[in-house]
């Protein structure tokens, strides 16, 4: 597979990232590099190993559904650059 | 061509609150309400290095779900991520399922004109909701509360089967009746636990393949839902009709012009990059599990309506109405079991508490009183202690403040005077008033009687026995 430039743009749009006209060529080589990467693992003889899910191999992580109140709103907006009524405050969203 | 050569095809995700304790990935409260940002952690702030585990809960009642509407359950799943940004997502990611859902080919019936109709399910997954945007007083920036970011979902996803907008208000009845009987989700509309994306195509009859779908998001009223379809249907064959070509698109359906307005712009095709989430497992369900849970479903509205048939002997028609919400059906079975008159009860449900209910806009699951006192209620009116339109009194006190209805009828003095010897000084004293009435009763005039009872009745504020008013003045009068 190779790495357009139509598709460079594509996912820096999702990304929601600006990138410069002169960048496009040097992320899509490496992003060629990190393809080519995955290639080799998919040519991995895998037939005698079991399917997986994910790197971690455990299941059914539960928690009860007992509440534990935070507590704190303070510290969770502390960080907020603006605040307001107890909320954080961000540029109008229609 | 005409709107009678096109076919309407409607396909609904609906989305559905789970009334779990805690959000879905961390334990801080689900409760509506309260001060913005009081039901949060740092994990559903989408703090870094935070993580992630999954409700058992969550898990439970979205088979439950699947079980209720005739899904296979998947015996393994996983949880995936939905990337998007929105500032209501803080994750920037929605943690959702995506290639495998917890439930999958299930059915809702539904029954149009008479005929049962089943309504295909693609899928049921789980997944989280979104925080809140208000805006400032001053309408210079946007204010994120967090409150309902993580509170648990499932999305019920339909089959394109249904054909019409009665056909999807059916569906949505149905579906919300079996979530309620079920007690995954409490349904209130109001409150935004049950919502819907819908899509609608039209095609004309015959044709095999679909047309291009538009889509209107987040609607929470059955009644919009409705009128939107309609709109939107008429509108797509009208541009058809004029040789245009419908835009798949997404869509606002604005209530207060009753139109749909194009809500994004087009370019921005959805694309999602769904990709397993590494921060949880895997879930596996067991047969075990399984079978547990079909053991913990309820009696569903089916089986309720015909033993409403065969042991109560109600009509047909009444069951259908009391098994059509999880709260009627409880309070009829509640209120019966104290008084024993099925029929009264049931009548009581269908005629003025639906109407209460309407008037105010309210829900079934909004009836403030118990099935107790609905039932002690029935028994007043039996046992002659208060006359039926005293009884509806006490009804509307019974919205307004929930109480025992004996208590309620001490309180406002409102015990039906079925005392002979009351009721004869009453009888006696209205004669004495109308003596042009008791000359029209000699004359021949029957209906003379009624007046007088009438009388008799705004004497005593309704409180006298209408039946013993009516034979003490025909025994007075004939004498
Ligand atoms: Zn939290």
């Amino acid at each position: 597979m190779v790495v357009s430039k139509e598709e460079i743009l594509h996912i820096a749009k999702l990304a929601d990232l600006n990138i410069q006209e002169n960048e496009i060529d040097e992320y899509a080589k490496n992003l060629q590099d990190i393809l080519n990467f995955v290639d080799v693992l998919n040519n991995v003889d895998t037939d005698n190993v079991e399917e997986t899910m994910g790197v971690i191999s455990n299941s059914n992580v539960f928690r009860k559904d007992e509440i534990k109140e935070f507590g704190n709103r303070d510290i969770l907006l502390q960080n907020a650059p603006e605040q307001e009524e107890g909320m954080f405050k961000i540029p109008k969203v229609i | 061509m005409s709107r009678e050569d096109y076919e309407i095809v409607i396909g609904l995700e609906v989305h559905s609150e789970l009334s779990t304790k805690t959000k879905i990935f961390c334990s801080c409260p689900t409760e509506f309400g309260g001060e913005p940002n009081t039901h949060c952690c740092p994990v559903c702030m989408a703090m870094p290095g935070t993580l992630p585990v999954l409700n058992e809960k969550v898990v439970e009642y979205a088979i439950k779900a699947g079980l209720a509407t005739n899904c296979e359950i998947a015996s393994i799943s996983k949880n995936d991520r939905k990337n998007y940004f929105y500032p209501d997502l803080p994750k920037a990611y929605q943690i959702s399922q995506y290639d495998m859902p917890l439930c999958e080919h299930g059915y809702v019936e539904i029954e149009v004109g008479g005929e049962k109709k089943k309504i295909g399910l693609t899928r049921i997954h789980i997944e989280e909701d979104a925080g809140k945007l208000n805006h400032d007083d001053y309408g210079r920036g946007s204010l994120v509360d967090l409150n309902r970011a993580g509170v648990p979902l499932i999305e019920i996803v339909s089959e394109p089967d249904l054909r019409s907008s009665e056909e999807v208000d059916l569906y949505l009845k149905k579906l919300k009746s079996i979530l309620e009987y079920i007690e995954v989700s409490d349904c209130k509309m109001q409150e935004g636990s049950l919502r819907a994306d819908v899509n609608v195509s039209v095609r004309k009859k015959g044709q095999k393949e679909f047309g291009t779908r538009t889509e209107m998001k987040n609607m929470n009223s059955f009644k919009s839902i409705v009128r939107a379809i309609d709109y939107e249907a008429e509108r797509q064959i009208e541009v058809l009709e004029d040789g245009g070509k419908i835009d798949q698109e997404t869509l606002r359906w604005d209530d207060v012009s009753g139109k749909t307005f194009p809500m994004r712009d087009k370019e921005d095709a959805q694309d999602y990059r769904y990709f397993p989430d590494p921060d949880l497992v895997a879930i596996k369900i067991s047969e075990e599990m399984k079978e547990n849970i079909r053991k913990s479903l309820p009696e569903m509205p089916e089986s309720r309506k015909e033993r409403y048939i065969n042991e109560y002997k109600l009509p047909e028609y009444d069951s259908n109405i009391l098994i059509s919400s999880k709260y009627f059906s409880d309070l009829f079975e509640g209120a019966t079991k104290v008084c024993n008159n099925a029929k009264a009860v049931s009548n009581w449900i269908m005629t003025d508490i639906t109407k209460e209910l309407n008037e105010k806009e309210l829900e079934p699951s909004d009836i403030p009183f118990t099935a107790d006192e609905l039932g002690n209620l029935v028994i007043l009116i039996d046992k002659g202690t208060i006359s039926s339109s005293i009884a509806k009194k006490v009804l509307d006190e019974m919205f307004k403040e929930p109480r025992d209805p004996q208590k309620i009828i001490e309180e406002k003095g409102w015990v039906q005077i079925s005392d002979e010897g009351a009721i004869k000084e009453i009888v006696l004293k209205i004669i004495e008033a109308n003596p042009q009435s008791v000359a029209d009763f000699k004359a021949g005039k029957d209906k003379a009687v009624g007046f007088l009872v009438g009388q008799a009745m705004k004497e005593t504020k309704g409180k006298a026995n209408p039946q013993m008013l009516n034979k003490m003045f025909l025994e007075e009068l004939n004498k």
